[in-house]
């Protein structure tokens, strides 16, 4: 099992959460986050006064895969988040140890 | 049951339609007798028609000004909350609402017990009396120093809105850092030593600075340049000085919280303005509609010039300069719209714009002052310029104030009136900076002015009102 975490811009979740459904992927976790990598900010002027945004919004796509399917997952949004300019976000993958479905405490792969 | 209405409404229409053939016939039916009889009968009809008369301009007049009279209010609530309350950071967003929603409530009953007295009771050079108080004496009876077709009920509750409104404006300056009961202790306190005399002094009888009503200096303020917007804009500039700046500006980053919400309360104060000013003729007549014309047309020259303005500075036009814009031009307007035509409404709107443009991202920076919400920037800039300006184009074609034929303003020749204008605008300053430090002062010693700043980084809402704007977990 392996996590899948994604940051990507909010303008590609659409496509992304399509395309990742197509190839069978059927539950994820997604949250609003603020960040910057490479990205340099925008200013914003209010009445005059200026403000250098640097932390901007992108969605985080969280996915708890059996390997099999992690490298088609990866592919996937690689394909779909991806616009080539920077500030297109990043894909982080970890080893899970166990997972536990709370309904019923199935485990390991048959829990996701 | 749609064809019923419909006829019903059918029905009412003829029934109303047919109301003055009836009144028409009933004379023309009456006996004729000897040429005294007849005579005598024509000048009680004639006597009856006047009656009639009076009572339908009072209806058209008292119409109006009730719904000015609610147009006002809506300035203030919504219009304002919402305006300022976009502007504030999200902690701070039902504080600042909350103060003028209480000013809605608190200045009504201080009306009602002594404040319409104070300012429209009497005829003392500087303050009214005390004979309307309690509203002694303020019913259905027009009172016709002031508007003689309407109840003086209509103008009492038609006055009372913009003496809600006034210090209202001023919190835009104390925004996000004021302590509640600090805020309404200096307001009650203003409300009764600063905007009372102001507004006597302007429009009350005796007054000095009353243009209609024999004023040693005749100042043209038609809607409240001086008595509003000159009144709390210093002293909003007074209360930013006193207060100090907020924690942490101008290095931390405020950007408004919901230019959604400044959006909405910038239009419904544009809508509202019309009852403001346009109500300020007391009488839906010719010249209401004149100052409901130059009303609207500086205000869209305002957003404009102020648009242009920031687009040539940054290279973008955003929307909350356009709406500030609109703002700096209603209160421009608001001395001149019952004195001047469409045309040099226009250039007062265009002015304004650009000045208050200047004032609010040039002069407040240069000279350091945190006037959180630019009540300074915008209701005292823009109502100094209004003022001055109504003085030059002020014309006896639209409001022949001085008397028939008399000039008014510089356009007509009278240029000595933007000495007038000048003295008007001088007292309201002196006054409204003496009056602020000093309540100010008193303020302090009772309750204090400023939040802690632990207080202050928390936010109002929680701290002064143990609430918030916005339960995102709920």
């Amino acid at each position: 099992m392996m996590k899948i975490e994604a940051i990507i811009q909010p303008s590609r979740f659409e496509s992304v959460k399509d395309a990742l459904r197509e190839i069978g992927i059927e539950g994820m976790t997604v949250t609003e986050v603020r960040g910057h990598g490479r990205q340099k900010g925008h200013t914003e002027v209010y009445r005059g006064r200026e403000y250098t945004v640097d932390l901007l919004p992108k969605l985080k796509l969280e996915m708890v895969l059996p390997d099999p399917l992690v490298q088609r997952a990866v592919d996937t949004i690689l394909k779909t988040a991806k616009t080539g300019k920077i500030g297109d976000g990043k894909i982080f993958l970890s080893r899970i140890e166990e997972a536990i479905r709370i309904r019923n405490e199935e485990r390991g792969e048959n829990a996701l | 049951m749609k064809h019923l209405g419909w006829k019903c409404c059918l029905l009412m229409t003829m029934v109303l339609a047919s109301l003055p053939l009836f009144a028409q016939q009933a004379p023309s039916s009456a006996p004729t007798g000897s040429p005294a009889a007849t005579s005598a009968s024509v000048s009680e009809q004639l006597k009856q028609l006047d009656q009639r008369v009076t009572a339908a301009q009072s209806a058209g007049d008292n119409a109006w000004m009730l719904v000015s009279a609610a147009l006002v209010l809506m300035m203030t609530g919504p219009g304002l909350a919402l305006f300022y309350g976009g502007l504030v950071r999200r902690k701070n967003t039902l504080a600042i609402m909350m103060q003028s929603f209480l000013l809605m409530a608190l200045i009504s009953v201080l009306w009602a017990l002594v404040g319409y007295s104070l300012c429209f009771g009497g005829n003392g050079p500087v303050i009214g009396g005390f004979e309307h108080a309690f509203l002694r004496g303020v019913g259905a009876d027009p009172n016709p120093d002031y508007a003689g077709t309407i109840p003086q009920s209509t103008f009492m509750i038609y006055q009372l809105m913009f003496a809600i409104i006034t210090p209202a404006l001023i919190t835009g300056a104390t925004a996000e850092r004021m302590k509640f009961s600090g805020t309404i202790l200096f307001l009650t306190l203003w409300f009764l030593v600063v905007y009372a005399p102001l507004a006597h002094m302007v429009w009350g009888k005796g007054g000095i600075l009353n243009a209609s009503l024999a004023g040693k200096f005749p100042t043209l303020d038609f809607a409240g340049g001086t008595v509003v917007h000159i009144s709390s804009g210093v002293s909003a500039l007074v209360c930013a000085l006193y207060l100090g700046k907020r924690t942490g500006y101008p290095k931390q980053p405020m950007p408004p919280h919901s230019l959604v919400l400044s959006f909405i309360g910038a239009c419904l104060l544009w809508v509202g303005w019309f009852g403001f000013n346009a109500g300020s003729a007391l009488a839906a007549n010719a010249l209401a509609t004149s100052a409901f014309v130059a009303t609207h047309m500086a205000t869209a020259a305002a957003a404009i010039s102020w648009s242009i303005a920031e687009w040539l500075k940054n290279g973008r036009a955003s929307a909350l300069g356009a709406i500030s814009g609109a703002v700096a031009g209603l209160v421009a307007i608001t001395p001149a719209a019952g004195f001047v035509a469409p045309m040099p409404a226009l250039a007062i709107g265009f002015i304004a714009g650009l000045v208050c443009y200047f004032m609010v991202t040039k002069v407040k920076s240069i000279f350091g002052y945190d006037d959180a919400l630019d009540a300074f920037g915008v209701h005292g800039a823009g109502g100094t310029i209004g003022a001055l300006l109504t003085g030059v184009f002020a014309q006896q074609v639209i409001n022949p104030i001085f008397g028939a034929g008399k000039a008014v303003g510089g356009l007509d020749g009278h240029w000595g009136q933007l000495g007038n204008q000048l003295v008007g605008v001088l007292i309201a300053w002196g006054f409204a900076l003496v009056g602020t430090i000093v309540l100010l002062k008193i303020t302090d010693m009772i309750t204090g002015v400023r939040v802690s700043e632990t207080e202050e980084v928390e936010g109002l809402d929680i701290t002064q009102h143990g609430e918030e704007a916005y339960n995102l977990e709920s």
